[in-house]
């Protein structure tokens, strides 16, 4: 067997461990054991293409690789090991971006290569559509990054002509990509590779907050289409495969995650969400609606006569680091005989999946964990609805106001429980910047406070009860 | 060339509808484990990148080439290392330590 035949073959096993690895996190058992296998199968095709021939000679550069390699890995083992659960999101978008980033370079780099070799224009093709998708899915990250992290505001940024702008900048892309297949200029390369980053960043700018994570999937999906694109210009099968995987999943993850916030993919990606919508908030506001607030211990004796109590956390939770602190309050009201449960919200958090994860972290265990659809069926003989951080997800406006930017969106069926205790930092509307009806619902005792501090407080309480 | 594009775009399309038919199956608890764990597959471009630079003849490429390799380490080191400490949390609990449902109840009265 040849010396190339060896590595394809090898190349064949690290694809074949990525489809394994996919099928695995389908199974909250097998999904770690998946992802590792996923890094085996990587590191078997890294020190593979080691060995590999490009133009029929040996890699040049190899301290090089080695050198670029080990910076890569110190920089990123402390920021994915250290960062705190909460910023997960934003560290899934940059090590995105980064991923597009490497693929456009990759795509230019080999444009210059075999530039003088007179390629055939399916090969520029390939070569532009990684370097364009490439750099959207760099830019926008950068941007999302930016967004997610509080470096920039997380509302939407509108102008006028917005939409006409980013279409004459995709429009231009476009024509410029037909100009580039004509002259394989690598000047206009450049400018494509400028404009593809204007366009990322316009495309993401007027995208809300709240709407982000969507977009990461997307971005995400955009990166293994950019992949993809550079495995077409290589002639690498790898690189296809494990391109187009993520490609395929991403977008239907994508339209899974809009789904479950109650939208279609447009909406969230033109619409400029939440931008328009805090006027109304604030003028249903002026009516001058009284709310009941209680303290902690109030709290506490409302959670102490409880047999059954539905927990629903949301992204407040996660900010305030209270999600060991929920979990001991939970272990203290089961040990005192009472039914708990958390009610999941398939875009509680800022990801899907997020707020299981950050419970998981603290020891709750996976059974108390239930899903929205089954929530709310318990929800109708819960005492007690414990709101902590969660404000969109529980918004009845979802249901009854078909003015209401959120209508139609799937929510939690806080109002079905006996009685709601709402812990809130303030009066301030939620992430998507809507008044919330269930703070004026008679049910409804707010508790002002730091979620953490307020938890605490509860703990105190019911445990001296 | 015209073959080689053919068997390309044939793994392409087929790769396509396996990536939509194994997704379509994990449930939505994971989603975000799903997101990190195929964005460090993509990470793969690793591969492409090293072949760049070990194929750079021009400063030029050597340049792009070296970002390219920093770049796509950051992105499949970050990602799988991300990935398995958000799953490191998904691990069985030990369910003796907790009383079970029908325990609770007949407490409930009380």
């Amino acid at each position: 067997m040849s010396r190339e035949t060896l590595i394809d073959l090898i190349y064949l096993v690290s694809a074949t461990t990525f489809l394994v690895a996919l099928k695995g996190l389908g199974s909250p058992k097998r999904a770690r054991w998946g992802n590792l296998t996923a890094a085996a199968g990587m590191l078997l095709a890294i020190v593979a293409t080691f060995f590999k021939y490009v133009d029929g000679h040996a890699l040049y550069h190899v301290p090089l690789i080695l050198l670029a390699m080990f910076i890569g890995l110190i920089v990123a083992v402390p920021v994915a090991r250290f960062v705190k659960m909460t910023a997960m999101p934003q560290l899934v978008a940059i090590f995105n971006g980064v991923g597009g980033g490497a693929a456009a370079l990759v795509s230019i780099t080999e444009f210059v290569h075999i530039k003088s070799t007179r390629p055939a224009t399916y090969v520029v093709l390939e070569v532009l559509l990684g370097v364009l998708i490439g750099t959207v899915s760099f830019a926008g990250s950068a941007i999302a990054f930016a967004k997610l992290q509080e470096l920039m505001t997380g509302r939407p940024v509108t102008y006028p002509g917005q939409q006409f702008l980013n279409a004459v900048v995709g429009l231009a892309a476009l024509v410029l990509i037909v100009i580039i297949l004509v002259n394989s200029s690598t000047l206009l390369l450049w400018i494509l590779l400028i404009l593809a980053f204007v366009l990322g960043i316009a495309f993401v700018l007027p995208i809300g907050g709240a709407d982000v994570p969507v977009l990461i999937s997307l971005l995400n999906s955009f990166t293994g289409l950019a992949v993809a694109a550079s495995g077409f210009t290589l002639g690498s099968n790898l690189l296809i495969v494990a391109g187009t995987l993520v490609g395929a999943s991403g977008i239907l993850l994508t339209r899974l995650m809009s789904a479950a916030m109650g939208r279609s993919l447009p909406n969230i990606l033109f619409s400029a969400f939440g931008s328009v919508v805090t006027a109304s908030g604030d003028a249903s506001r002026a009516d001058g609606r009284s709310v009941r607030s209680g303290s902690p211990e109030d709290a506490a004796i409302l959670l102490g006569y409880a047999s059954r109590v539905v927990i629903i956390p949301g992204y407040g939770l996660a900010v305030a680091q209270a999600q060991h602190v929920v979990r001991e309050l939970a272990d203290e009201l089961e040990a005192k005989g009472t039914e708990v449960f958390f009610a999941i919200h398939p875009v509680a958090g800022r990801m899907p999946g997020h707020m299981n994860v950050l419970l998981a972290e603290a020891n709750v265990p996976y059974e108390q964990l239930v899903e929205m659809d089954e929530a709310n069926s318990e929800l109708q003989t819960a005492d007690v609805a414990l709101v902590v951080g969660a404000n969109d997800t529980v918004n009845p406006a979802a249901k009854d106001d078909p003015s209401s930017p959120i209508y139609g969106m799937p929510i939690i069926n806080a109002d079905l429980a006996e009685n709601v205790l709402f812990l809130k930092r303030s009066m301030r509307p939620g992430f998507a910047g809507i008044e919330n009806e269930l703070l004026y619902n008679p049910k409804t005792t707010l508790i002002f406070g730091d979620a953490k501090d307020t938890l605490t407080k509860i703990l105190a309480s019911v445990k001296t009860a | 060339m015209g073959n080689a594009l053919l068997q390309y775009a044939t793994v392409f399309v087929l790769t396509a509808f396996v990536g939509v038919e194994i997704i379509a199956k994990v449930p939505s608890i994971l989603h975000t484990p799903l997101m990190s764990g195929s964005n460090a597959i993509h990470g793969v471009i690793l591969v492409g990148s090293m072949l760049i630079l070990g194929s750079a003849n021009t400063n030029v490429e050597e340049v792009l080439g070296f970002l390219a390799v920093i770049l796509a380490t950051l992105n499949v080191v970050g990602g799988f290392v991300v990935t398995d400490r958000m799953l490191e949390m998904f691990k069985a609990k030990a369910p003796a330590a907790r009383p079970t449902k029908s325990d609770t109840s007949d407490e409930v009265a009380r």
